[in-house]
C-alpha cells in the first residue's frame, strides 16, 4: 500500500514536471567594458518581460511555459559576441535578444543563421544586419539609413548649415551612422570639411578637434557613444569651437547629459531611434515598474530589449510551439502592441514603423523636437 | 600656425599624464626588471578614491573651498594607492622575485584584472562625473591658443613631481639605496641596505605618482570610469619603452615625446601621406614612431642602462 503512494506521488511529481515546458531565452549585451551601463539596462528590459510573462502563465501549444532568461556578457566586442552566440546556442535558448551593438550583433548573426535561432536586435541599427539575406535576423528599432538622413534632413533645413565636420568612433554602429549622415548631406549639397575618426576606448580628442577646428565648420557630428560624445563636448568648449554638436542614438541619454555637465548648450543636438520614452504607448508605466524593480533608471533600450523579448514570446504562443523552426513564420507575420509602439516586422526583419526623434537639450534635459 | 601651437599645448598635456605614469613602470622595472601591468590602474584607483572623497566631502560640508577638497581628496587617494602598491608587492610580486620572469608578469596582469573587477565592484559599471575643481573654462586665448587652467596645473605639476623625483633618486640616501638596489640586489643587501624595503618603497612611490595622475587624468576629462586606467596605462608603458625602460629621465622624455607624436600625428597625418592615411590611424602612427626608435636604438631613446642590466 505504502509502495503504491509512493510510486503515485512520484508520477503525480512526473505530471507537474511535465506539463510545463522551459524555455530558455537568451539575452547577449556588453556587461563589462566601457559601455557596460547599456547591455545591464538591456538584460533588465528582457529580464522584466520574462518574468511579466512567467506571472502572467503562459501557455504553449496547450501547456504552462515557464521561461528562463540566459545573459551572455558579449563585451561588445565582435570576437567574443561570436563566441557567446555558440555558448547560447549550445545552451539551447530558443530565441535570442541582442546583441547590443552592432558590432556584435552583426558577425554573431551568422552563427544564429545557421543554428536557426531567431535573433532580435533592441539596439543595433546598423542597416548591415538585416540585409545579409538571413532568416532569424529581426530588429525592433528604426536603423541608422534612417537615423542618419533624420539628422541631415534637420541640420540642413531647420539648422541651416554650410559646413560640417564629421568624427566617428570606427565601431560598424559609430562608422554606419556617419556615413548614412554624410552620405544624405552630401545629396543636400552641403559641404563636408573634415572626417576624423577616433575610437571607442579614447577619451582625449584634442588632437582630431584642434585639426577640425582649422576648417571652422557650423556643426559636428559625432557617430558614437556617450562615454566618447560628453567628453568630446568637453573638449570643444576647452578649444573654442563654437559649432553645434549633433549625435546619434548612442550620445542621446542621460548619461551624456550628466557626463558632459556644464558643456551641454542649446546648440547640443541628438537623434533617437525610436519615441521619446514618454511618448511610448506604455512608456510611463514601464519606466515605474523597471525603477521599481531594479533600482535604477531607464538607460536607453530597456523598453526595446522588452518587446524584444515579448515578441518572441507572443511568436510563440501563436505559433503553439517554441521550437525556432515552427515559431519563425509567426515571428514574421507579428503584430503585437509593445511598449514602444506596434511590432511588425517588414521582408528584411526590419521594424516596420519605425520612428526617429530629433531631441535639442534644453532645461537640463533632451527636449523632443517634433 | 595657431593650429600648430594648439597641437603643441594638446600633445604637452596628454604627455605630461603618460611621462608620470610611465615613471610608476619604469622605476619598478629599472629595480625589478618587472613591467607591472596593473600600474595603470593604480591611476583608476587613484581617480576613483579621490571621487569618492570629493562626493563625501560635498555631502558632508558643501560650502568647502575648491582648493581644500581638492588637497583633501588627492590626502586620501595617495595613500590608499601607496598602500594598494605595497599591498601588490607585498602579499604577489616578493613571492615571486626568484621565480622565473614570466611568472610575475602574468600576475601582474592577473593583479590588473583583479583591480578592475574590484572597483567595478565598488563603484559599478557606469561613468561617473568627476567634479572639475579646477576650472576647465578657457583662459583668454594667447595667439589664438586656448589653454585651460586645468592644463596648466596638469604640465606645471607634472613637471615639479617630476623634478622632485629626479632630486629623491640622485641626491638623497634613499635614492641612493635605490639605485644600488636597481644595479645588484645582493651586493646592495650586502652593503647593509633593506633591499625588501627599498623595492616596496619604489612601489610605493610609483602608486603615488600614479595616483596624482589619476586624479589629473580625470579632472581634464571630468570622468571617471572602472576601465579607464587601461588606456593611459598602455600607452605610458609605451612612453617608458620609447624613453628607454629602467631611466628616469627616459620615461619623462619618452612621455612627452608620445603625447607629441600622437597629436601631431592625428593632426598631420594626412598632409603627410597626401590623404592616403587617416586620423583612424592615430595610435598605428606612434607605434610606428616607436618602432622607428627600437630598430635604430633598441634600448629606447636614453635607455643605456637597460643593457648592462642583461
Amino acid at each position: 500500500m505504502k509502495r503504491t503512494l509512493l510510486a503515485l506521488a512520484l508520477v503525480g511529481f512526473g505530471w507537474s514536471a511535465h506539463a510545463q515546458t522551459l524555455v530558455k531565452i537568451g539575452h547577449a549585451g556588453p556587461l563589462t567594458g566601457p559601455i557596460s551601463h547599456i547591455g545591464k539596462d538591456g538584460e533588465n528590459g528582457a529580464r522584466l518581460a520574462i518574468e511579466d510573462a512567467n506571472a502572467k502563465g503562459i501557455t504553449i501549444g496547450g501547456r504552462k511555459a515557464q521561461f528562463e532568461l540566459v545573459g551572455e556578457d558579449d563585451q561588445a566586442d565582435p570576437r567574443v559576441a561570436t563566441t557567446v552566440a555558440q555558448r547560447l546556442t549550445d545552451a539551447g535558448v530558443k530565441g535570442v535578444v541582442g546583441h547590443v551593438t552592432s558590432g556584435a550583433s552583426i558577425p554573431a548573426s551568422r552563427i544564429y543563421e545557421q543554428a536557426g535561432i531567431p535573433v532580435i536586435t533592441p539596439s543595433s541599427t546598423n542597416p548591415k544586419l538585416t540585409l545579409q539575406g538571413y532568416e532569424v535576423t529581426f530588429r525592433v528599432i528604426a536603423n541608422d539609413l534612417q537615423q542618419g538622413a533624420a539628422m541631415a534632413r534637420h541640420a540642413a533645413q531647420n539648422l541651416q548649415v554650410g559646413k560640417v565636420a564629421i568624427i566617428d568612433d570606427r565601431t560598424a554602429y559609430g562608422q554606419g551612422l556617419a556615413d548614412a549622415f554624410a552620405d544624405s548631406l552630401k545629396q543636400r549639397g552641403v559641404q563636408i570639411v573634415g572626417r576624423e575618426f577616433t575610437t571607442d576606448k579614447a577619451t582625449d580628442f584634442t588632437a582630431i578637434l584642434t585639426k577640425i577646428k582649422g576648417r571652422q565648420p557650423d556643426a559636428l557630428f559625432f557617430g558614437g557613444m556617450d562615454a566618447q560624445a560628453a567628453p568630446m563636448l568637453r573638449q570643444m568648449k576647452q578649444l573654442g569651437i563654437g559649432a553645434r554638436f549633433l549625435g546619434g542614438d548612442g550620445a542621446c541619454t542621460s548619461e551624456m547629459i550628466k557626463l558632459a555637465g556644464d558643456a551641454m548648450s542649446a546648440d547640443t543636438y541628438c537623434t533617437q531611434a525610436g519615441i521619446p520614452m514618454a511618448k511610448m504607448p506604455g512608456g510611463a508605466q514601464f519606466n515605474e515598474r523597471f525603477k521599481a524593480r531594479f533600482k535604477t533608471d531607464v538607460q536607453l533600450y530597456a523598453p526595446y530589449s522588452y518587446d524584444a523579448t515579448m515578441a518572441l514570446i507572443e511568436a510563440m504562443k501563436t505559433a503553439g510551439s517554441a521550437e525556432p523552426e515552427k515559431y519563425l513564420p509567426a515571428l514574421r507575420k507579428l503584430n503585437m502592441q509593445g511598449i514602444t509602439g506596434t511590432i511588425a516586422f517588414d521582408r528584411n526583419g526590419d521594424i516596420r514603423d519605425g520612428g526617429v526623434t530629433m531631441y535639442r537639450f534644453s532645461n537640463g534635459k533632451w527636449e523632443a523636437l517634433n | 600656425m595657431e593650429i600648430f601651437l594648439q597641437q603643441l599645448v594638446n600633445g604637452l598635456v596628454v604627455g605630461s599624464v603618460y611621462a608620470l605614469v610611465a615613471l610608476g613602470y619604469t622605476m619598478v622595472y629599472g629595480i625589478l626588471g618587472l613591467i607591472n601591468f596593473a600600474h595603470g590602474d593604480l591611476v583608476m584607483v587613484g581617480a576613483m578614491s579621490a571621487l569618492q572623497t570629493m562626493l563625501f566631502l560635498m555631502g558632508v560640508t558643501p560650502g568647502m573651498s575648491p582648493l581644500a577638497m581638492l588637497t583633501l581628496s588627492l590626502a586620501v587617494a595617495i595613500p590608499v594607492c601607496m598602500m594598494l602598491g605595497y599591498t601588490m608587492e607585498r602579499l604577489a610580486y616578493r613571492r615571486l622575485r626568484n621565480a622565473p620572469r614570466l611568472a610575475p608578469l602574468i600576475t601582474a596582469i592577473g593583479m590588473s584584472f583583479l583591480l578592475q573587477t574590484i572597483a567595478m565592484m565598488l563603484w559599478g559599471r557606469n561613468y561617473h562625473t568627476f567634479p572639475q575643481l579646477v576650472s576647465t573654462a578657457p583662459m583668454q586665448p594667447v595667439a589664438g591658443v586656448f589653454v585651460t587652467p586645468i592644463q596648466v596645473t596638469i604640465i606645471v605639476g607634472s613637471a615639479l613631481i617630476m623634478a622632485a623625483l629626479i632630486v629623491l633618486v640622485t641626491k638623497t640616501k634613499l635614492g641612493r639605496a635605490m639605485r644600488a638596489t636597481a644595479e645588484n640586489h645582493r651586493v646592495a643587501a650586502l652593503m647593509g641596505v633593506d633591499t625588501n624595503l627599498i623595492i616596496a618603497l619604489t612601489f610605493v612611490i610609483g602608486a603615488a605618482l600614479a595616483a596624482v595622475a589619476g586624479v589629473m587624468y580625470a579632472s581634464n576629462y571630468g570622468i571617471a570610469h572602472y576601465g579607464m586606467g587601461f588606456m593611459p596605462g598602455l600607452k605610458a608603458f609605451t612612453a617608458a619603452v620609447l624613453g628607454g625602460i629602467g631611466n628616469l629621465g627616459g620615461a619623462m622624455l619618452g612621455g612627452v615625446v608620445l603625447g607629441l607624436v600622437e597629436s601631431f600625428g592625428a593632426g598631420y597625418i594626412e598632409h603627410m601621406t597626401f590623404g592616403f592615411l587617416n586620423s583612424s590611424y592615430q595610435d598605428i602612427f606612434a607605434f610606428i614612431i616607436l618602432g622607428l626608435v627600437l630598430i635604430f636604438r633598441p634600448t629606447g631613446l636614453l635607455g643605456e642602462r637597460v643593457s648592462d642590466r642583461a
